[in-house]
């Protein structure tokens, strides 16, 4: 789930104004574009490269390891369903709104076929100094930067604040993984944390969590096993019970999901959870301190 | 979007699953009248939030009298923060025993998930506890679905009295519901096997997945009006996540996350945050509306605009703000810390058009607010 730059990328909706936008910025980083999907604008090119009425045609005309989706939320399934069928090994899933059981639909097809999900619901993946795919300002030199340490979010803008402050402190990032705000995620906090763990680029593990479900107690044990240092940040402990805060998965229900639990299951692993995203750098200036 | 108990049941009904004869009313006298019709009764507070019983919403009646003065008395009450102004009285049925059934979305799993469990009519938290034999848990592949060799599968040698085949009929049966109509949840408790055999549903749970309801609107116009306050209402007309706190400090910051994080650092710090609004994902280009909702809270002392460009820009974004201050020209002090995708840009516009300075931590601008807000 890291992206390299040698990974041949589709962009499903690349036609569009978000679509178009981000495409330029990816291929200005280095990220290697290979052509995009829009079954209306088939045959033609977009920003010199060719557009295809699928990903299975585009799979055939020399192929691609990821795709990225800039597709509303009532077509995903059906794009999701099609990069999966033309093999695609990574998919991203940028797409917000996603009806819930079309989410657990493209898992299934995506797990059965061998793909691996990012998201829905994600800002994407970036490894500084190579590509990145989605909607990151990984070419903002602030915000991300080569170094060791990789960072996890279910949030893009929380995301780039942390990795903002780890550049501030001398950090850069091995890769940043966007799991996704949505309550149900094809890549979870524990996958991604395992993908660290194995990289030989990383030193250390930032955690950026969020009230709502169970990801970060679920990754809680596995982090206490791991041999890198895993710092966190949760968002959420002023969040009201019962209500969604912006992220479909962001929701504490009754005694679940709250941010009481996530802290004492990561701090019983023996994760330092920070107060404020502020103190990334200095926590890992601590931490790696040889 | 959560559906009361009137709203769900039809549902079943199209499933084929049956459910008790019943009357909407809204008085003491329409609910004499039900009852004279119905016979013995239960009279049942509608609002979409659980433990009715626990909170006195249901009530049994023998005669048209009873019904009325039971009516009386629940329409009186406030359950779950919401004043009664409905109440469904059902015809009484006579239980053997109550069951446990329900459809949902279940995130670990990544899969719906079909629930049963010979123990109905209590939490089914409690019940489980009690005695996890009694529950069975399916865990269903979305893309096969769930048919009668998967029921008859899950409730293999569960308890023989229980007349197997119409439990698994009707679980096959909610599991279709579910796929349907977008369910996140679809729940019933209990569910009664009647002193002649047959199968009803004395209470439902049924919650609609909200990113469903572009697909689904008939659907949605029956489900339960989410109570908001003035201002999150009209944050919801347009477009944007507003949660009213009851703090002083106002907030305004891009993505779910960052604004989380940003209500929590006014808290950490020794403020009360006022509100929740992000405007993250396309709402980004919505920023002088928002600026508007912030300051409509008439709490708010002081406001912090806390923005991380990734997907949103914070040029566009702090462009709106600027834009709307200009023209409102607020009373109260304003922060700022502004990073990311459009940061050059939207310094200068603040320092040309506001002569402001951004803060460079985000924990300074909100230090700043809070001691305003005092």
């Amino acid at each position: 789930m890291i992206v390299r730059a040698a990974d041949r990328v589709l962009v499903q909706g690349i036609t569009g104004t978000q679509g178009t936008f981000w495409s330029e910025r990816m291929i200005a980083y280095g990220t290697r574009v290979v052509g995009g999907v829009n079954p209306k604008k088939a045959g033609t090119e977009h920003l010199g490269l060719p557009v295809y009425a699928s990903a299975a045609e585009a799979a055939n005309d020399g192929g691609f390891e990821v795709a990225v989706m800039f597709v509303p939320p009532m077509a995903a399934r059906a794009a999701a369903l099609d990069a999966i069928e033309a093999g695609a090994r990574l998919l991203v899933v940028l797409t917000e709104h996603i009806p819930v059981q079309d989410v657990i639909e493209l898992i299934a097809a995506a797990t059965a076929a061998g793909t691996r999900v990012i998201g829905p619901n994600t800002a994407g993946l970036v490894t500084p100094g190579e590509c990145f795919v989605g909607i990151m300002p990984a070419f903002n030199a602030k915000v991300h930067r080569p170094g060791r340490i990789g960072v996890i979010s279910r949030s893009g803008s929380l995301g780039a604040l942390i990795c903002l402050n780890l550049v501030r402190a001398g950090f850069g990032q091995s890769a940043y993984i966007g799991v996704g705000g949505d309550a149900i995620l094809g890549t979870t906090t524990h996958d991604a944390l395992r993908a660290f763990e194995d990289d030989a680029g990383t030193d250390g593990v930032m955690m950026v969590g969020e009230i709502g479900g169970t990801a970060e107690e679920d990754a809680a044990e596995y982090a206490a096993a791991m041999k890198k240092p895993v710092i966190a940040y949760i968002a959420g402990a002023a969040a009201p019970e019962g209500r969604r805060m912006g992220h479909a998965g962001a929701i504490v229900m009754g005694d679940k999901g709250t941010y009481r639990s996530k802290r004492a299951a990561l701090e019983r692993a023996g994760v330092r959870v920070l107060d404020s995203p502020t103190e990334a750098g200095a926590a890992f200036t601590e931490a790696l301190d040889p | 979007m959560n559906f009361e108990e009137h709203a769900a049941k039809p549902l079943l009904e199209t499933a084929g699953i049956a459910v008790p004869k019943r009357r909407l009313v809204t008085s003491a006298e329409e609910a004499s009248s039900a009852a004279k019709e119905l016979g013995a009764c239960v009279i049942k507070a509608q609002v979409p939030a659980g433990k009715r019983g626990k909170a006195g919403g249901i009530a049994m009646a023998d005669t048209p009298e009873a019904a009325a003065t039971a009516a009386d008395a629940i329409l009186a009450l406030e359950i779950g923060g919401r004043a009664v102004e409905r109440l469904l009285v059902e015809e009484r049925i006579a239980i053997a025993r109550e069951f446990y059934a329900a459809v949902l979305n279940d995130a670990s799993a990544k899969s719906p998930v079909v629930l049963f469990s010979t123990l109905g009519g209590m939490d089914i938290e409690d019940a489980a506890a009690k005695d996890p034999q009694a529950l069975r848990r399916c865990v269903v592949d979305i893309r096969e679905g769930f048919g009668h060799r998967e029921a008859e599968e899950m409730l293999g040698g569960l308890d023989p009295g229980l007349g197997a085949s119409g439990v698994a009929k009707t679980l096959v049966a909610l599991y279709r519901l579910y796929r349907d109509t977008d369910a996140e949840l679809i729940e019933i408790n209990p569910l009664a096997l009647t002193d002649d055999g047959g199968l009803v549903a004395l209470d439902c749970k049924f919650i609609l997945d909200d990113a469903a309801i572009p697909r689904q609107p008939d659907l949605a116009a029956l489900g339960a009006k989410e109570r908001l306050t003035a201002i999150e209402a009209r944050g919801r007309e347009l477009g944007l996540q507003y949660i009213e706190l009851d703090g002083n400090v106002g907030v305004l910051a891009n993505g779910a996350g960052l604004t989380m994080a940003t209500m929590d650092a006014v808290r950490h710090l020794g403020g009360r945050p006022a509100n929740f609004l992000e405007v993250g994902g396309q709402a980004y280009t919505l920023t002088q509306s928002a600026l508007e909702l912030a300051l409509a809270n008439p709490s708010v002392k002081s406001l912090v605009v806390n923005f991380c460009g990734a997907f949103a820009r914070t040029d566009v974004m702090t462009e709106g703000v600027v834009t709307a201050w200009e023209e409102l020209k607020p009373a109260i002090p304003v922060f700022f810390s502004i990073h990311g995708t459009g940061e050059e840009e939207a310094v200068e516009l603040l320092r040309t058009r506001l002569g402001m300075e951004p803060f460079d931590l985000m924990d300074d601008a909100i230090k700043a607010a809070i001691e305003a807000a005092r």
